[in-house]
């Protein structure tokens, strides 16, 4: 018990005296996992739309695929973007494998995913004769699959949440392919595990509750936005 | 706001945070070690890395992973310089023609530890041997690393000089889990492990351990560290005068004091021993 009690004194000391170092940690995850959800949304949004709205041979397959890699273990996606980025493969002339791009690289990979598949549910899921209305009404195809896309914001922006929880709260793919460097792609994931193996438990635990607090602090925010018109 | 306007601005914040995210290029050379997790978890390059860096003005990237690992980056040219424990397997790597230099750096040595209470009453065995022996015919639980780690490589090495094959035996668990975590594993289930006395030392002190070391001091104990370049010939993206740099800081006198006095402070011993510019044989190799 101690442990635990001495770990929320070390985060409450950390936080207060803003340690530069796990603020510098702190302030990367965000970064790079605000920046890999961004990324997933542009993506993910755009293509589930258009998988949802529209239908063509194949899409049960494809809605399959996606629903599959919403499940993606981050290890094996970890695991391809470093064998992608290696020096001597297929990309290694980018010169990406540990650096923060990596990372932002491999968590949108898992994100993506995610959202997308999010997207296709709650676009599906909207009333079939809305579509006909907004047509009625005299909209273009561009405006009424706007319309759309706000109608169906609610669970749009539970996507946003599953997405980034998913990759902020990510340790394997991001210290394969960050590599955990000091000061460069050390994340409050990776370090967590690198402070664990060294038997710094408290500040472990520490870092372990102010990512927590991030967790908790951006999804509170984004739920007020999501919650600020009730739906009807 | 219209959903428009939403994704200008999401584009926009995309480009912001890119800007600020990706690094602008390769400014700045960098260099890859490849190194093992004690030399990591013992917090000593912490203390090196940041004044290489400082002096040379390279960016280190810092791998830690086994030995094993950290050679078979080397053998594909996915690292520039390694730090490792594994005499024998750095051999095969010279031999092999994947590194150009290998120098010795340091050496600190392995422990057998156990549980206090020491169930198949190992303590006051003359040599590892003896020890691996009886630890073998009492059936007790003994830690592997099993991650090919220069500290699995040097348990494997003894099990050899035992005449004993544990693999597969019910008695003797991997963990594949870095020398920390394994510590952690043996304390809690009470079992035997080797570990090399750096990460012993820095866990025990933060956290007591349920075991003690039951047999140390014998030469064929000793852990030893090579630096070593690996070889541009073979793979022309290697940083080779990074790697020198590298290897040259490791070697030089104001870093090997700073080696000789790492960790005295705080655990009332050093955890390692400076070893540059001696011959190997003088160690018992």
């Amino acid at each position: 018990m101690d442990i635990i009690v001495e770990g929320f004194k070390q985060a409450a000391q950390l936080l207060w005296s803003l340690d530069p170092e796990v603020l510098g940690i702190a302030l990367l995850s965000l970064k790079v996992s605000g920046f890999a959800t961004l990324i997933s949304l542009l993506i993910g949004i755009t293509v589930g739309t258009v998988v949802a709205l529209t239908t063509f041979p194949g899409k049960k397959v494809i809605v399959s695929v996606v629903n599959t890699g919403m499940g993606l273990p981050p290890v094996v996606v970890g695991l391809f973007v470093s064998i992608l980025l290696w020096r001597n493969g297929p990309l290694g002339f980018l010169e990406l494998l540990y650096t923060p791009t990596a990372i932002v690289i491999a968590q949108s990979i898992i994100a993506t995913p995610i959202v997308m598949g999010i997207t296709i549910g709650a676009m599906q899921n909207l009333p079939s004769n809305l579509k006909l209305q907004i047509r009625a009404l005299g909209a273009t195809r561009m405006q009424m699959v706007f319309m759309l896309i706000k109608e169906a914001r609610l669970p749009l922006m539970a996507g946003v949440m599953a997405g980034f929880g998913g990759v902020i709260s990510e340790v394997g793919a991001s210290i394969m392919v960050g590599g955990n460097v000091k000061g460069y792609t050390r994340v409050l994931t990776t370090a967590t595990v690198m402070e664990t193996g060294r038997g710094n438990f408290e500040i472990a635990i520490a870092l372990s509750i102010i990512l927590l607090l991030f967790c908790f602090l951006i999804n509170y925010f984004l739920t007020l936005i999501q919650q600020r018109e009730r739906p009807r | 706001m219209s959903f428009k306007k939403l994704f200008v601005v999401l584009t926009a914040l995309c480009a912001l945070v890119a800007g600020s995210v990706v690094p602008g290029g390769a400014a700045q050379k960098t260099v890859i070690l490849a190194t093992t997790t004690s030399t990591q978890d013992s917090g000593l390059l912490d203390v090196l890395v940041p004044m290489f860096e400082k002096q040379t003005g390279y960016l280190v990237k810092t791998i830690s992973v086994g030995s094993g690992q950290a050679m078979k980056m080397g053998e594909k040219g996915e690292a520039d310089v390694l730090l490792v424990h594994s005499p024998d397997a750095e051999k095969k790597f010279m031999a092999d023609g994947f590194g150009v230099d290998r120098q010795l750096v340091m050496h600190n040595d392995f422990v057998l530890l156990g549980p206090a209470a020491d169930p198949a009453r190992v303590k006051g065995s003359k040599t590892s041997a003896d020890a691996f022996k009886k630890i073998a015919s009492a059936n007790a639980l003994f830690l592997s690393r099993g991650d090919n780690s220069g500290t699995h490589a040097k348990e494997k090495g003894l099990w050899k000089g035992a005449g004993i094959n544990p693999e597969g035996q019910k008695w003797y668990q991997q963990t594949g889990l870095g020398m920390g975590e394994t510590l952690n594993v043996a304390s809690e289930k009470g079992g035997y492990t080797i570990s090399d006395r750096g990460t012993w030392l820095a866990l025990n002190k933060k956290k007591h351990l349920a075991l003690t070391i039951l047999v140390q001091g014998e030469p064929k104990l000793l852990n030893i560290y090579h630096v070593i370049e690996v070889n541009p010939a073979k793979w022309p993206k290697v940083n080779t005068a990074g790697a020198k740099a590298f290897g040259d800081f490791m070697l030089n006198k104001k870093t090997q004091d700073i080696i000789r006095t790492f960790g005295v402070k705080e655990f009332g011993n050093p955890l390692f021993f400076p070893d540059a510019g001696k011959d190997p044989k003088s160690l018992g190799l």
